[in-house]
């Protein structure tokens, strides 16, 4: 056996505590006086140390082990929370994140930490010995009985003479612990360097196929201290406990000296008796463990594969549903609806499965934040309201990098400098609130700010510097379409490029990462007083309900999610306004846009004198596409057209319809200038 | 100690176009299929015959006589279309026919002759001379090239 198999989870795990290091080196930051926070940080640490160690990776450990050594002094109240020390402490903590990165990548994970190593020990400065982390109790323990045959009583009995010593070794893994052959292999490790484990209970291959409880019991014989096994077992990862006591002479009396070790704050007693349910008792912990339910880790390309096969059901389940159209039997019709019914049903639970709250996105806010507000000399608040929200992997995985975007320009060109906030009267701190929520089938993300707000003069004189918008158009333009062009490509309002958001690319860019995505973005500002971006994106990318309409013999897929409604007009309603076509809808002048035009399809020489057309909206502005009929409403599975065919105008992707046949996706975000 | 001739050989997929004979690598393979509909992708270039349905996965057709500049041939009883895997993308490509799949002799292998012949120089890797046969070599990667917007119509 080697480590390598555990890599993965290393890795997985190293984040989470990093994370939550991250996390509660904010919290302390606001809250310097608390020990309990302190003592979180500690755990993460500690356990990363251990299991970096295990794996070989020394300069993580290295790190860690002097940062643990701070963290220590600040518990035990010989220093105290500087600005200066938690700085030194957050590039720590970068650090050892840019190493396990590293590591994910495929590197060794080295890094030269010996500058910052320094710094730890300069802040540290002295002679401070490294403790023993967690709290030591001594209680009685009825020791698990183990019986040893001949052969075993002789070896122990040889090395005891030997001036080795034995002990008889519980260990009790975490509840929640997944991998519990993989734990036991890193305390086997870590023992055998130091002695020999010549026992177990239950054997080594029950071990190996996790066939216990929590907790094993194994016989070591060794030359190290009870105090030196036991801190060695308890660096590894999800040991919840660890209690050791000597092998006892067949003939001694029961008379036990156990040292029971626990790892968290809870105090249990060591009664072996197996799945002792401790799940209420951590939830109720102060210090924000985790709360704990049933879960499981699966492999996201397990559910990729899951969801692809899912969707090949989709399309058996649309060409089921034409078939029992067709043929009008009532037994097929009905099993068919039933059908319909469970695989909805399914289709719900896979999609929450590959749910994902924001958080994952959130949480590197708060730091990048605090950071950038250093950087820029101002003074910020960022508060993050419903990071539970859940939304689909894929759309997780683009949406962070636009909201970097928005967040650093909120903090650039948003939040005024301390002073100017001072002179218009408002409080020193700028406050930025990111929130999101969900709302019918979307899921809404706003990014709101108390600073300056958009200056509509500065805005327009940029739009008409960069020809966006001509002088003679300004007026006419709402303060909300002012608002807008900041979105347009080529636009950036700083005066002078500045690090945080000024890269050359301007907001543009993350309006088109957007509405890649399906969503959209809006702006709502009040000069002076703030503004806020709202992004709406769509619950899930891969199954859509569409309006299939039909253009010529072929059919085509609408988005039901842009349409407004669908209509019927004739062709008399048709105006030509500064050659467009338009159609006076509901009181306002829409647009209007012939597909089969937009797709190369001969119109027909007799015209009907009425057109069927599909309302739909981008923004706040609509448009009405002429189509020749409707075919109806169908979920669909999203498919892309491959990286052979990049980006063909107007086509944003394709579905396979229930026949088998392939049909295309109307891109409405090109048909709407 | 000799090396086997058969070693260093590589196996090609034969198909036709026009009466000629042109040869893949199998690497490049997925499969070969018979003519089936096609679902034509509009605003692409016209080589660009459509996409299909191949087992779940949209696949883009792209007729290979158009691409290659060769006169246009009603589709037949022979006709395929060669799904070829490249390593971002599947291209499927209609040609003639498809029917043979030969050991080619990496020696037998040229470059392409400087005189051009009638088929667009710019996709072709080499000729390889087999018996009597000659097999034309095309460059998929430089055939295959991504199709971005402003590739319009006539591309």
């Amino acid at each position: 056996m080697d480590t390598s198999q555990y890599l993965e989870m290393f890795i997985e795990e190293s984040k989470e505590h990093l994370q939550s290091c991250n996390e509660q080196l904010l919290a302390l930051e606001n809250h310097p006086e608390d020990i309990g926070i302190v003592n979180e940080i500690f755990r993460s640490a500690h356990t990363l140390k251990g299991m970096s160690a295990t794996m070989g990776y020394d300069d993580i450990a290295h790190l860690t082990h002097e940062m643990e050594n701070i963290l220590d002094r600040i518990r035990n109240e010989q220093l105290g929370v500087t600005t200066n020390l938690l700085d030194v402490v957050f590039q720590s903590v970068d650090v050892l994140e840019e190493m396990v990165i590293d590591i994910a990548s495929g590197g060794s994970g080295k890094k030269d930490v010996q500058l910052l190593v320094k710094r730890l020990k300069e802040i540290e400065s002295g002679n401070s010995s490294i403790e023993e982390t967690a709290a030591t109790t001594v209680s009685d323990v009825e020791a698990a009985q183990l019986h040893y045959d001949e052969f075993e009583r002789t070896v122990i009995a040889q090395s005891l003479e030997q001036g080795f010593s034995a002990f008889e070794i519980q260990v009790e893994l975490r509840e929640d612990c997944l991998l519990k052959a993989a734990r036991v292999f890193m305390v086997f490790e870590v023992l055998e360097k130091h002695g020999e484990v010549i026992k177990t209970e239950p054997g080594v291959e029950q071990l190996e196929n996790e066939d216990f409880g929590q907790r094993f019991l194994l016989v070591l014989l060794t030359n190290e201290s009870v105090d030196k096994i036991q801190s060695l077992i308890q660096k590894v990862s999800e040991v919840e406990k660890v209690s050791i006591h000597p092998v006892q002479n067949e003939a001694a009396p029961a008379e036990e000296k156990v040292i029971e070790q626990q790892l968290g704050s809870q105090s249990e007693t060591g009664h072996p008796q197996p799945e002792k349910p401790v799940l209420s008792e951590r939830g109720n912990q102060p210090t924000g463990l985790h709360a704990v339910s049933k879960t499981i880790r699966v492999n996201i390309d397990r559910l990729d594969g899951l969801m692809n096969l899912f969707e090949e059901l989709v399309i058996d389940r649309g060409r089921l549903q034409s078939i029992a159209g067709t043929l009008q039997n009532p037994e097929l019709t009905e099993t068919v609806e039933r059908m319909t019914r469970v695989s909805g049903d399914l289709q719900s639970i896979i999609l929450n499965m590959r749910m994902i709250p924001i958080e994952t996105v959130f949480n590197r806010f708060p730091k990048m934040v605090r950071q950038l507000a250093r950087e820029l000399d101002k003074k910020i608040k960022l508060t993050i309201v419903g990071a539970e929200t859940e939304l689909d992997r894929t759309v997780i995985d683009e949406i962070g990098d636009p909201l970097v975007h928005l967040i650093r320009n909120a903090l650039d060109h948003g939040i005024e400098s301390p002073a100017e906030r001072a002179a218009q009267g408002k409080p020193m701190e700028g406050n930025i609130t990111l929130r999101a929520y969900h709302s019918g089938n979307h899921v809404f993300i706003e990014l709101e700010d108390d600073g300056a707000g958009i200056n509509r003069e500065k805005v327009l004189e940029k739009a008409i510097a960069n020809g966006l918008v001509s002088p003679e158009m300004t007026d006419s333009m709402t303060d909300h379409q002012v608002a807008e062009l900041i979105l347009s490509s080529g636009f950036s309002t700083a005066e002078e490029i500045s690090d945080v958001s000024g890269r050359g690319v301007g907001l543009d860019v993350v309006k088109t990462t957007i509405e890649s995505l399906g969503g959209s973005i809006s702006i709502r500002s009040t000069s002076g007083q703030g503004s806020l971006f709202q992004v709406q994106l769509p619950l899930t990318l891969s199954i859509i309900s569409v309006l299939l309409v039909e253009l010529g013999t072929e059919v085509y897929a609408v988005p039901l999610s842009s349409i407004i409604e669908t209509a019927v007009i004739h062709r008399s309603e048709v105006m030509d306004v500064h050659h467009q076509q338009v159609i006076d809808f509901r009181g306002s002048i829409v647009p209007i846009v012939f597909l089969k035009d937009i797709f190369d399809l001969p119109r027909e020489q007799q015209e009907d004198d009425y057109y069927s057309v599909v309302i739909i909206r981008k923004g706040d502005q609509l448009a009405a596409l002429v189509v020749d009929s409707f075919i109806g409403q169908q979920e669909i599975v999203l498919k892309s057209l491959g990286n052979y065919l990049q980006s063909i105008f107007a086509v944003s992707g394709a579905t396979i319809l229930g026949n088998g046949q392939v049909a295309l996706i109307v891109d409405y975000n090109a048909l709407i200038k | 100690m000799t090396i086997p001739v058969e070693q260093k050989a590589m196996k090609v997929i034969v198909f036709q176009l026009e009466e000629k004979e042109y040869a893949v690598g199998v690497q490049f393979i997925q499969s070969i299929e018979r003519m089936q509909s096609i679902t034509r992708v509009p605003n692409a270039p016209s080589f660009v015959k459509g996409v299909i349905n191949l087992r779940g996965v949209v696949t883009p057709i792209i007729d290979l006589r158009e691409k290659l500049d060769l006169a246009p041939k009603e589709m037949d009883e022979q006709t395929r279309i060669i799904i070829v895997t490249l390593e971002k993308y599947d291209v499927g490509l209609i040609v003639d026919a498809a029917n043979d799949v030969i050991d080619l002799p990496v020696t037998a292998i040229e470059p392409q002759p400087e005189v051009v012949g009638t088929v667009a120089s710019a996709f072709i890797s080499g000729v390889a001379k087999v018996d009597k046969r000659l097999f034309v070599m095309l460059d998929l990667e430089k055939l295959l090239e991504p199709i971005k917007r402003g590739d319009t119509n006539d591309g």
